[in-house]
This record gives C-alpha cells, sequence and structure tokens, in this order.
C-alpha cells in the first residue's frame, strides 16, 4: 500500500500502456479473451483513480497539488519528470479512466484487427492521462502529442467503411483516410505554435517546471529576442490559445472536428468527443490563465466572441445536419462553447466571485459533457450497427420497435439539452450566472443559442424516434442489448448524480478554482 | 597495457575483408556467416565502447597513439569523446544490420561485403581518429568503396551516373577540405598534425575567417548542406539497400562531423564569423528539403530527401554555437542516423518483393509484412519529431539553441518541415502499408525473415528507448559539447 500511495500517480498514468502491452502479447485468435482481457485491464487504472479520489483531502499539499511525484527525465534542458494533481486535473483523471473502460466495453462488437485496436486505445488513454497529470511543460507536450497518433489509427484504420471524399479533378481518397489526415495534420499544425512557445519559455527561463513558471513567467519584463517582453508574450499568449482552440474546438477552427467525428469508430468517437476535446479547455485553465494572465485579460473578449459564435453556429450547423453523427459532432462545438465561455469570463474578471463560479461551471460542464456527448455517440453507433445509416430521414417511427433505446436516447438527449435535474443543467446555469455580469451581451446571446440547443436535440429525437414508421424496419430491428446497456447505465447515473448533487464533484473543483485563481 | 579495443574495431573490418576475398566464391553461406560474424563483433565492441565511456571521466577515453610519419608530425592517434561515442555505436548498429539485410546479395557476395567493410572500416577511422592525417586517411578509405559499391551492385538505371556524381563531389569537397588542413598544419608552425596540438594553435584571425569556409564546406558535401546535396539523393537511391543504409545512416554523419572536428573546432573564430549566413543553408536544408520529399512519387527518393531536410538541423544546431544547439545535433546525428537507416532498409524489403518503388503502385503491405510496416510507422514518427521517440529529444534542443542564439525566426521558418515530414510520412505510410493490393503484387508479398525483423527491432528499440530515456545518451554527448563551448566559447 505504500508503495501504492506513494507512486499513485505513476500508476494511473502507466497502467494502461502496460496494459496495451500485455494486450499485444496475448494470442491473436481467441478475440474474446482479447475483448475481456482489454476490459479488465482498463479498469485497474479506474481503481487507482478512486484510491486518488477517496484520499485526495487528505494527501498533503505542495504548491497547490497533491500526490506529487518527481524524477529525472531530461536534464540537459531542465525539464523533468514531475507529476500532480489538483481539484480540476483529479476530475478530468477521473473522467478519463471512467469513459475508457466504457469505451472499450463499447467495442465488444469490432470484429477486425480486434488486438491492435485494443492496445491502441489503452495506448491512448495514457496519452490522454499524460496531459492532465503533467507538471512539466514539456512532459505536457510530450503527452499532448503521443495522443494523436492512437486516435489517427483508431480512425484511419477502424473508422467507418464506406464513404468517399472528392480531393480534387476526381481524385477519391476514403472519408475516413481524409478524417484522420485532416485530425492529425491540422492539430500538429496547430501545436506547432505551442511547440515554439514552449521552447521560448523554456529558454527565456532555463526550466520547464510548471510551478516554478507560474512564479517567475508572468513578472517577467524588458527586452527579449530584441522585443519587448509584452509583444513576446502576447505572441506566446496567441500560440498556446490556438493550439488549445482547435483541440477544444473553438469556431472558426473546428472543421477539423465533423469529419473526425463522424467517421471514427463508435468508441473512438466517445473518447473524442468525451476527454480529448477536455484536453483544449484544460490547456486553457492549467498554463494559458496562469501563465499569462493579463493577456487573457486583454484578450478575453475576443474569447468570448468567439465562444458565442461557437455556441450559435454550433447549433444551426447541428440542427441543418442529415447525419444524426454528424448532429451530435456539431453539438459539441456548441456545448464546448459554454466552457469557452466560462474560462473567459474568468479571465476577464479573474479573482472575482463572478469569475470563480463562471470557473467552477466551466470545468463541470467539461465533466458533463464529457459523459453525455459519449453517451449520445455510443446510442447513435447502437443504431448504426443495426441499421448501416446515420441518415435521420431513413428511420423515423422506430419507437415502438426499441422502446427501452428509445427511452434512453431521450434521456440522453435530454441531459445534453441541459433539462434541469440532469448534468448540464447545472454547469450551464453556473457558466451563464459567472458570465452574466462579466459578458453581459455574448451570455444573452449564447442563451439564445441554447434555443437551437433544444431545437437540433428534438430533431434527432423526432426523426429517429417518432413521425411515420420506416416499414423496411419492422423485423429487422433488435432491441438494445444487455452490454450496450452496461455501458451506457454508469453514463445516466453519472447524469442524474450530478443533476441531483453537484457538491460532491464541485467541492473537488471549486478548491483548485479558489486555490489556482482565488 | 590496455586492449587496444578501438583498433581492433577499426582494422577487425578491413582485415577480415580482405580475407574474405580468399574465400571460395560459390559458398554463399560461409562468406555470408563470416561477414555476419565481424557485423556482429564490430556491433557488441562498439557497445562495450559505449557503455563504458564515463561521461564524468577525462576528454579522450579509450585513448592509442602510436608514431606513423614521424617527420611530418603524422601519428596514428585514436580515441572517443562524448560526440564520437554514440557514433562509434552508431556504426556498429549499422554494419551488423547491414550484413543482416545484406543476405540477399546474389552477384559477386564476397567482394560486396569485402567492399562494405572497407567502408565500414573508414567511418571507424574518421571516428575515432584525432590526427589530421589519419582523418584524411581515413576519410577517403570511406569514400572510396562506395563508388564500387553503387556501380557495381546499385539500381540498374541510375547506377553509373550516380557513382560518378557522388564521387566527384565527395572528392572534390575532401580536396578543398584537405587544402585547408595543410593550410591549417603549415600556418600553426607546430609541425603535427595532431588535432588536440592544434587547437591551441591560436591562429589569428584573418587567417580563421580565410579558411573556414574551406574547411567547413569541404565536408559538409559529404552532410548534404545546400546546395551541395544534389548528389546525395541521387546515390542513395542508387546505392543498394545496405549501402544507402550506410550512406544516409552513417556517411552523412562523418561529414557533419568532420565539419565540426576540423572546422569548427579547430577555427572557432572562422566559425563564429561565417555560421550566422551558413545557418540560412541549414535552413533551406531543412524546408525545402521537407518540401521536395513530399512531392516525390519515389519511397526511396522520399527517403532520401528526408534525410537532407533532417542533416540540415545537424548542420543548423552546430550553426546555434550553444549548449542546447550542440547537444540537440549531437543526439540527432545518432537519431538521425538509426532512423533513416531502418527506412532506408524498409524500402529495400518492399522493393525486393514489389519491384517497384512507385508509392502510387504499392499499397495495403500491411497484410503481408506487419513488422515491416510498425517498424516503418515508429520511425516515421520520430522523423516528424513525435515525443517518446529519439528525434524528438534531438530536435527540440536543437529548436532551443536557435532561440537562445537569437535566430527566434529562424526556429519559427524551421517549424513548418515539422509538418510537412508529417504530411509526407503519413502519406507514405497510407499508400504502402494500407489500403488495397494493388492486382500486380496480390500473391508475390511474403513476410519478412527472422533475422531481418531482428534488424529493425533493433532499430526501433533504440529509438523509443532513447525517446523515454533521454538520459541513456544525452550526459555522454553533453560532456562532448562542454568540450567544444570550451574551444568556440559561449556559454
Amino acid at each position: 500500500m505504500a508503495f501504492v500511495n506513494a507512486h499513485l500517480l505513476s500508476l494511473i498514468l502507466f497502467s494502461p500502456l502496460l496494459g496495451a502491452l500485455i494486450v499485444l502479447l496475448l494470442p491473436g485468435k481467441n478475440k474474446n479473451l482479447i475483448r475481456r482481457v482489454a476490459l479488465v485491464l482498463s479498469i485497474v487504472p479506474f481503481v487507482f483513480t478512486l484510491i486518488a479520489w477517496l484520499g485526495f483531502g487528505n494527501a498533503p499539499v505542495i504548491d497547490g497539488f497533491r500526490y506529487q511525484q518527481q524524477a529525472v527525465w531530461y536534464p540537459a534542458i531542465n525539464s523533468s519528470y514531475h507529476l500532480g494533481v489538483d481539484g480540476l486535473s483529479l476530475s478530468m483523471v477521473l473522467l478519463t479512466t471512467l469513459l475508457t473502460p466504457l469505451a472499450i466495453l463499447a467495442s465488444f462488437s469490432i470484429e477486425d484487427k480486434i488486438k491492435p485496436y485494443m492496445a491502441l486505445f489503452l495506448a491512448l488513454e495514457t496519452g490522454m492521462l499524460g496531459v492532465f497529470l503533467s507538471l512539466d511543460l514539456l512532459l505536457f507536450f510530450v503527452f499532448w502529442e503521443i495522443g494523436l497518433v492512437p486516435m489517427y489509427f483508431l480512425i484511419d484504420q477502424w473508422g467507418s467503411p464506406t464513404g468517399e471524399r472528392e480531393l480534387w479533378k476526381g481524385m477519391k481518397v476514403s472519408a475516413r483516410r481524409y478524417a484522420s489526415f485532416k485530425f492529425i495534420v491540422y492539430t500538429m499544425a496547430g501545436s506547432l505554435g505551442l511547440l515554439l512557445a514552449i521552447q521560448m519559455l523554456g529558454v527565456v527561463s532555463g526550466t520547464f517546471d510548471l510551478i516554478a513558471l507560474f512564479q517567475s513567467w508572468p513578472s517577467i519584463s524588458g527586452t527579449l529576442f530584441g522585443l519587448s517582453a509584452a509583444t513576446v508574450k502576447t505572441a506566446a499568449f496567441w500560440a498556446f490559445a490556438i493550439a488549445f482552440a482547435i483541440k477544444i474546438p473553438v469556431w472558426p477552427f473546428h472543421t477539423w472536428l465533423p469529419d473526425a467525428h463522424t467517421e471514427a469508430p463508435t468508441a473512438g468517437s466517445m473518447i473524442l468527443a468525451g476527454v480529448l476535446l477536455k484536453l483544449g479547455a484544460y490547456g486553457f485553465l492549467r498554463l494559458v490563465l496562469p501563465l499569462y494572465p493579463e493577456q487573457s485579460h486583454q484578450y478575453a473578449g475576443t474569447l468570448a466572441f468567439l465562444a458565442t459564435a461557437a455556441i450559435i453556429f454550433g447549433a444551426f450547423a447541428a440542427f441543418a445536419q442529415r447525419d444524426f453523427k454528424r448532429l451530435v459532432a456539431y453539438s459539441s462545438v456548441n456545448h464546448m462553447g459554454f466552457v469557452v465561455l466560462g474560462i473567459a469570463a474568468a479571465a476577464f474578471a479573474a479573482g472575482s466571485e463572478h469569475a470563480n463560479i463562471a470557473l467552477n461551471g466551466a470545468v463541470l460542464q467539461m465533466f458533463n459533457h464529457g459523459i453525455s456527448a459519449a453517451a449520445m455517440f455510443f446510442l447513435v453507433g447502437v443504431i448504426y450497427e443495426r441499421t448501416h445509416t446515420r441518415d435521420l430521414e431513413e428511420w423515423g417511427g422506430l419507437f415502438p420497435l426499441v422502446p427501452v433505446f428509445g427511452g434512453l436516447l431521450i434521456f440522453s438527449s435530454m441531459a445534453s439539452l441541459g433539462l434541469p435535474g440532469l448534468g448540464s443543467f447545472v454547469s450551464e446555469f453556473l457558466v451563464v450566472r459567472g458570465a452574466w455580469p462579466v459578458f453581459t451581451v455574448y451570455t444573452a446571446l449564447s442563451m439564445l443559442g441554447l434555443l437551437f440547443t433544444g431545437a437540433y436535440v428534438l430533431k434527432g429525437i423526432s426523426k429517429t424516434l417518432h413521425g411515420p414508421l420506416n416499414e423496411k424496419w419492422k423485423g429487422h430491428l433488435s432491441e438494445i442489448n444487455r452490454r450496450e446497456i452496461l455501458v451506457l447505465a454508469p453514463l445516466l447515473l453519472f447524469m442524474l448524480w450530478i443533476g441531483f448533487w453537484p457538491a460532491w464533484l464541485l467541492s473537488v473543483i471549486n478548491q483548485a478554482v479558489v486555490t489556482l485563481f482565488g | 597495457m590496455q586492449f587496444p579495443i578501438l583498433s581492433v574495431i577499426v582494422f577487425l573490418p578491413i582485415v577480415v575483408g580482405a580475407l574474405l576475398l580468399f574465400l571460395p566464391p560459390k559458398n554463399r553461406k560461409l562468406i555470408y556467416g563470416v561477414a555476419l560474424a565481424v557485423g556482429l563483433t564490430a556491433f557488441l565492441l562498439s557497445l562495450v565502447v559505449y557503455f563504458s565511456f564515463d561521461a564524468n571521466g577525462p576528454r579522450y577515453q579509450f585513448e592509442e597513439q602510436y608514431a606513423w610519419l614521424p617527420q611530418l608530425g603524422v601519428s596514428y592517434h585514436v580515441a572517443v569523446d562524448g560526440i564520437t561515442a554514440p557514433l562509434v555505436l552508431l556504426t556498429g548498429v549499422v554494419i551488423f544490420t547491414g550484413v543482416i539485410i545484406s543476405q540477399r546479395i546474389d552477384e559477386r557476395p564476397r567482394e560486396f561485403f569485402a567492399f562494405l567493410f572497407i567502408l565500414a572500416s573508414g567511418v571507424f577511422g574518421v571516428f575515432v581518429a584525432l590526427d589530421m592525417f589519419a582523418l584524411f586517411f581515413f576519410y577517403e578509405i570511406a569514400v572510396f568503396p562506395m563508388y564500387l559499391l553503387i556501380a557495381l551492385w546499385g539500381w540498374k538505371q541510375t547506377r553509373e551516373y550516380a557513382a560518378m556524381k557522388l564521387t566527384l563531389y565527395l572528392f572534390i569537397g575532401s580536396v578543398i577540405a584537405l587544402v585547408g588542413g595543410l593550410a591549417m598544419y603549415f600556418a600553426s608552425g607546430l609541425g603535427t598534425f595532431d588535432m588536440v596540438a592544434l587547437e591551441a594553435a591560436n591562429f589569428s584571425p584573418e587567417f580563421q575567417r580565410l579558411w573556414f569556409p574551406f574547411v567547413f564546406f569541404g565536408f559538409a558535401v559529404l552532410g548534404g548542406i545546400f546546395p551541395f546535396h544534389n548528389w546525395s539523393p541521387d546515390g542513395h537511391v542508387a546505392a543498394p539497400t545496405a549501402v544507402s543504409m550506410f550512406h544516409a545512416g552513417v556517411l552523412m554523419k562523418l561529414g557533419a562531423f568532420a565539419a565540426l572536428r576540423v572546422g569548427i573546432m579547430l577555427l572557432p573564430e572562422g566559425a563564429r564569423f561565417h555560421l550566422p549566413w551558413i545557418i540560412l543553408l541549414t535552413l533551406v536544408n531543412v524546408v525545402y528539403g521537407a518540401f521536395i520529399a513530399m512531392v516525390q512519387t519515389d519511397f526511396k527518393y522520399m527517403i532520401g530527401f528526408s534525410s537532407v531536410s533532417h542533416m540540415g538541423l545537424v548542420s543548423m544546431g552546430f550553426a546555434t554555437l550553444n549548449y542546447n544547439g550542440f547537444v540537440g545535433a549531437g543526439v540527432q546525428m545518432f537519431s538521425h542516423g538509426v532512423m533513416t537507416a531502418l527506412f532506408f532498409a524498409v524500402v529495400g524489403m518492399v522493393y525486393d518483393q514489389a519491384h517497384t518503388r512507385e508509392i502510387p503502385k504499392l499499397g495495403g503491405l500491411v497484410k503481408y509484412m506487419p513488422f515491416v510496416a510498425v517498424a516503418f510507422i515508429i520511425g516515421g514518427l520520430a522523423s516528424m519529431g513525435m515525443p517518446g521517440l529519439s528525434g524528438f529529444i534531438a530536435e527540440f534542443p536543437i529548436f532551443m539553441g536557435l532561440w537562445g542564439g537569437g535566430y527566434a525566426w529562424i526556429a519559427i521558418v524551421a517549424a513548418i518541415s515539422i509538418a510537412v515530414t508529417a504530411a509526407y510520412i503519413l502519406r507514405a505510410v497510407g499508400r504502402v502499408f494500407f489500403g488495397e493490393v494493388p492486382a500486380e503484387l496480390e500473391g508475390h508479398m511474403h513476410d519478412i525473415t527472422r533475422s531481418e525483423k531482428l534488424a529493425l527491432g533493433l532499430f526501433c528499440l533504440i529509438m523509443i528507448s532513447v525517446g523515454i530515456f533521454p538520459t541513456l545518451i544525452v550526459p555522454v554527448v553533453q560532456s562532448g559539447v562542454n568540450v567544444i563551448l570550451s574551444l568556440v566559447g559561449g556559454a
């Protein structure tokens, strides 16, 4: 137990990677064995996370972070393996370790190349967890980039098998190749600015340790590289901001998302929407706000504008889709807009009570959207697997055929729409409450955007479940099965739990918000 | 007297190479067996050298010195330092894997391995030489067999052209460098070719500024510096697989290393004077090389140009003349060597079976050779600077060196190459290994042998372990960099 306590974060971080190696060593023929072993292995990090969560209050705090670990990594450039969590990162770790086993359970229907699939999935988990756990800027970047690779292959190899995209002059590629390529090149190109800015920070400060950088970097003044420090910081601020904005994604950097989400396999979409988008928002909270408080304040208005645009355009775009999966994908743009709005408000009014409320809301919204988007993508996957279409016009009136599925779809849709009593209501309310006094006009517009959220969510439900029954599905549509319900049950429980009693999560989040920005 | 391990490493290949010529030409198994034994021995000895090198110890280790031509001040003086220890290991890795990959050479394998081993001895010799005369001597020994290897065993369409072009470029470069070297010998008045002694010669600034470009460019031609890189893609493509591996993996480092050892370290004032504009050439290497690689349809040309791009990073790191830049360049020489040897090995395996290197004519090979696909992907990720692999460990400090040296805008422009590299590598992965298998290839493809898997696995293991544990190599390189910095000045 002493060993576990001393290395808790490393265990959380590397148990999935170790799991990936174990999966690779299994005999290739026995698919069920691979599935089950992968599932069991993916529960291991969740168990470690629970240990961390339960002991969180009693763990000693150093510089605002708990369970810290530090080891030599790259001493020549003063970068070390430094891990630590606060309420903000721990809640994201919980989200990741919760969603991964569910996504793996959701992937049991995959038949093709199951072994590399499961191994990549587990490796992906390590990449995501590393971003949340790192307290070293370089290490953060390492995991930030590593996570792209497994996701690229998951989309490229196991994405939806049909569909083509025309590039130019009749040259065609399969849609999943197009989407995966766009995903990785878009994100990598966006990260180039981040990479350059990190190098620059390292050269100027002589360290990559975040705790040291939080102290030294914001107060640097004078001239750097022949320019005023303020100019350099503004450039670096935008380099960070754009990299994270692409990942969230904020309008107008979102164009990779509908392609990637639509073409990814069901479990891939669950993790993309559930966790990967949060990496961008987490980057804003963990790095941008503490490292660039002045620039964040200065450009918060721009950020709030983009967030509002994302909320409104995301909703409109979702409403316009015929493809159910694309509809859900655009809904992510819409919902993540609220996260960004909360961050912008907090950046502008840092230190005030409104800022803290908005930030609490933003972080809770990250968690809630992770849960509800994963549920929605999974449900779309369930019906796609049975009908082999995602076209809303092809369905209709399915409720009597699949009543349980219908009930679950309505439940999840309501959570994503923000019905009181379910998680998203609490978080969106907090964001709006915090942002209203800061950016009144933008907040008001965003609330109008919420109206359209209702519209597209209802469109999705009515086109699938209601209206005249499309006769061709009669007798061909089987009800959602037990394994699939098992995937959904925890997600629905979390929606209810956070909706009725958000305090268990908010108290942890609030601790971090107060220490960091209070 | 201690065991003369460096002399054994240097002379073992050439001696056995000469003896190989006396074996019966028909007995291919025996020839391959002997060659493999030499490759393995060289690899193991280089491992011993690398891992017993003490990063906190004296500057030069495993030193040996014997008089050679005392009248001229020439001695046989060899040792390794922090920069060359990884390069010796790299050479050991590439000779071992190169022999494995050449198992299927049908045409005169005896002569092939003999020349390959002469080449290897020359390369080892340059890395360990502390005497300028010996360095030139080994340099020429390394360049000369290249001509024969390419002209006799190369790709039939272009081998004569490419062999001639390569040899002329490199000989002209080395002659120019030799003139510079002789100028130093006479100007120093010390009557010695010993480079450790010449470091203290205190050449006048005017002398250094005049002669630095001769020495630097003379050697940097072999490092593929723009605009003298033209020979390298042609040479890589025409060469047989093992020779391409040697060539891009080790020989290009020979050029970069000699430019550092003789140019920058002996003429530091010249370096400080000229490198600020030379860095622009290296920027062209890095960015232009990446774009040219992107438009290639020939798999091997693509890899050839990617080497031009990545070797540009090495010279770029040198040109920053600061600590981070040198550390990065030192690691990059090793990392690029491993990575590109892997690439050429993969290209060779694909070509051997598909008989084409046109990327659009390949496809779906993962079904037949999954191990090759995974190895290529790992190498590709390393080449696009993906964290967790050796390329990132090398490139990151080079960029920090640019920032620290006041070349901020060069860092920004050079970063474009990272995205371009990602694009062409992923395109190649997608087209060659995934997708549909073209009808012409159906049925003739099969998996590679176990020993070939061992070779590829070794490359991957090195890239991953350096990527995860940079301390495996960085302290060694650091100890070498500290010496360089004490010569060129700087932090």
